[in-house]
């Protein structure tokens, strides 16, 4: 099986609260350090359980391609993830002002159109616009079923997947027939969240995405990541969306400290009113 | 006609809350707006929304339960009726949709928007970004927008009387994604408590709970009329279910009082529960990130806190 996964680099997720806006008036990601956007790294790991069988991950079984629409700056990520498994890389030059949602959606169509793969993963959103759109933009454009909000994935021999999707309170579970789009969640990434055609029912995955080791980073160097332009693959980028201007919201003050439970439940009587 | 069209959600022929959320957009914006119900059962749940104000309720009767079904039924009615606004809440159904909506459409897509203004007939869509630590406006250029709004920043429409007359349509002819996309079952939580969306009080656990989370926490969410929610740590951890998680993964609540029971107050917890009106931390670490937002805070063991607090409540109520 071939995946495509379609990832984002980020403002470190862990520090966005100390995100900063420009005298323009434009956010200001200054001294936060890039990175993988998470949930498309555990779309990655995603992508891994399903070309491998889980107790021999050193033989590959099946082709993962990663993919970022980006500048320069964002090949250190892709050859990281080289280190980590995936088989390929591309980069789609382009700078975050000349794209949206819509765009990006385009130009992966272009891509799956040329690579042909099975399935393509992404994370449900990315970490900084937060749009959750790409996966279901390009499933449309593709002509091809989504599975969103993916908790699990169980391969039926590579033909199918039922995947558990989870929405409010709940868990849907859908079977699409491949090819497909699916947007995974963090929990995609559980001990037993993937079951792939190759990994026996028993095995568990230790929880959360695996790391690099030093000599995968090393044979990560000679595999290839190519370069495209964006206009090859979307001749006609007009974006459809586009952002005027940003503002911080206003700050939660931190309020009172309460000496005891008494004084809780008198302040949210009689001050707060909400009880 | 121009103008809004509602696209409503409904489960087992019911119309579901959060598409009162998008009427109150379509009020916003003004002008004329219609809703429109696909899904088994459209005909008698158009009627329970017939009295929001809406110029008409289109009811298209369809055993639709994926997106690949919806999206172009919901295209074609648009597109039929010549709407240049579409609009759904951004519950996982929206979400679920409106892209592939919009793309059939040829449309910008604003998604997940806390804030609209109307300036001189140009919408100005505000949205949270960067888990919440940022408001990014946005236009969208092309003549028809597609538009999903958070259910907390647009809360629930009240009916305003009339009758608005229920049409029905036909769905659009499936297409090959439809036939490779199949709904096979739902799996809910036994839950007896409120939706956590809708809540009133909400009283969310970390993972300090361990194994006693429900033990601690359900006196206090009884005591309360509270849902119960959980840190992504808890859940993680296996001391709370799955579908407890508030967060930027799990939902996002407003309630109008939060209360954080050993919730340390990581990032991407705080962006999904900073939008509520009242917020009650309790932990033992005065230095958790969370007091930095808690209009009270509490620096004491939980495990003696919340029983005392359940006592304290039920006897002042």
């Amino acid at each position: 099986m071939k995946i495509l996964v379609a990832v984002k680099r980020v403002a470190d997720p862990e520090n966005m609260n100390k995100i900063k806006l420009s005298p323009q008036g434009k956010i200001d990601t200054t001294g936060l350090e890039p990175k993988a956007s998470p949930y498309d790294e555990y779309a990655l790991e995603t992508a891994l359980r399903l070309t491998e069988n889980g107790t021999n991950t050193k033989a590959r079984l099946g082709e993962v391609v990663v993919v970022t629409f980006g500048p320069k700056e964002t090949e250190p990520m892709l050859r990281a993830m080289l280190g980590t498994g995936a088989d390929r890389a591309i980069r789609v030059d382009s700078t975050d002002e000349a794209l949206d949602g819509d765009v990006v959606a385009r130009g992966l169509k272009a891509l799956v159109d040329s690579e042909k793969p099975d399935v393509v993963l992404l994370g449900y959103q990315q970490a900084e616009s937060e749009s959750n759109a790409v996966g279901q933009m390009l499933a449309e454009y593709l002509g091809w079923p989504q599975a969103t909000f993916a908790g699990s994935i169980q391969s039926q021999d590579d033909k199918a997947f039922v995947v558990g999707r989870e929405i409010e309170g709940a868990t849907a579970e859908l079977k699409v027939t491949l090819p497909a789009v699916v947007t995974v969640l963090d929990k995609i990434v559980k001990p037993k969240s993937v079951q792939s055609k190759h990994t026996p029912a028993t095995h568990t995955y230790s929880d959360g995405v695996r790391f690099a080791a030093l000599m995968a980073i090393m044979a990560a160097k000679k595999k290839p990541l190519a370069e495209m332009k964006l206009s090859d693959l979307v001749p006609d980028a007009t974006l459809k969306v586009r952002y005027a201007s940003a503002e911080l919201p206003p700050k939660r003050a931190a309020g009172s400290k309460v000496k005891d439970v008494k004084e809780l439940v008198t302040k949210l009587k009689t001050e707060a009113k909400v009880v | 006609m121009a103008g809004t069209l509602v696209v409503a959600e409904i489960a087992d022929g019911k119309v579901k809350k959060t598409t009162q959320s998008a009427i109150t957009f379509a009020r916003q914006v003004g002008g004329p707006f219609a809703v429109v119900v696909v899904g088994s059962g459209a005909a008698g749940a158009a009627k329970e929304l017939a009295g929001f104000g809406a110029q008409k309720v289109i009811a298209v009767d369809s055993p639709a339960l994926v997106c690949e079904k919806l999206a172009p039924t919901v295209a074609k009615v648009a597109k039929d009726g010549g709407f240049d606004t579409v609009v759904v809440t951004a519950s996982s159904y929206g979400k679920d949709l409106a892209p592939r909506v919009a793309v059939k459409l040829g449309a910008g897509y604003a998604p997940d928007i806390n804030l609209v203004k109307v300036d001189g007939g140009k919408k100005l869509y505000r949205r949270p970004m960067y888990a919440g630590n940022a408001f990014g406006w946005l236009e969208v250029t092309t003549p028809v927008q597609v538009v999903s709004v958070r259910q907390t920043e647009f809360p629930a429409a009240e009916a305003s009387g009339g009758a608005s007359p229920v049409e029905n349509a036909s769905p659009a002819p499936d297409e090959p994604a439809a036939a490779r996309a199949e709904h096979l079952k739902l799996v809910t939580g036994s839950s007896e408590r409120p939706d956590l969306g809708e809540a009133r009080v909400v009283v969310s656990g970390g993972r300090s709970l361990k194994e006693q989370f429900k033990q601690v926490l359900e006196p206090l969410a009884d005591a309360l009329g509270a849902a119960i929610g959980a840190s992504r740590a808890a859940c993680d951890a296996g001391y709370a279910a799955p579908e407890l998680q508030v967060g930027q993964t799990g939902r996002t609540v407003a309630p109008q009082l939060y209360i954080a029971v050993g919730i340390s107050g990581a990032i991407q917890h705080i962006a999904g529960m900073k939008g509520s009106k009242v917020i009650v931390a309790i932990n033992k670490d005065p230095d958790a990130p969370i007091f930095q937002i808690a209009d009270y805070g509490l620096v004491q063991d939980l495990f003696v806190a919340v029983p005392e607090l359940v006592t304290e409540l039920k006897s002042r109520s």
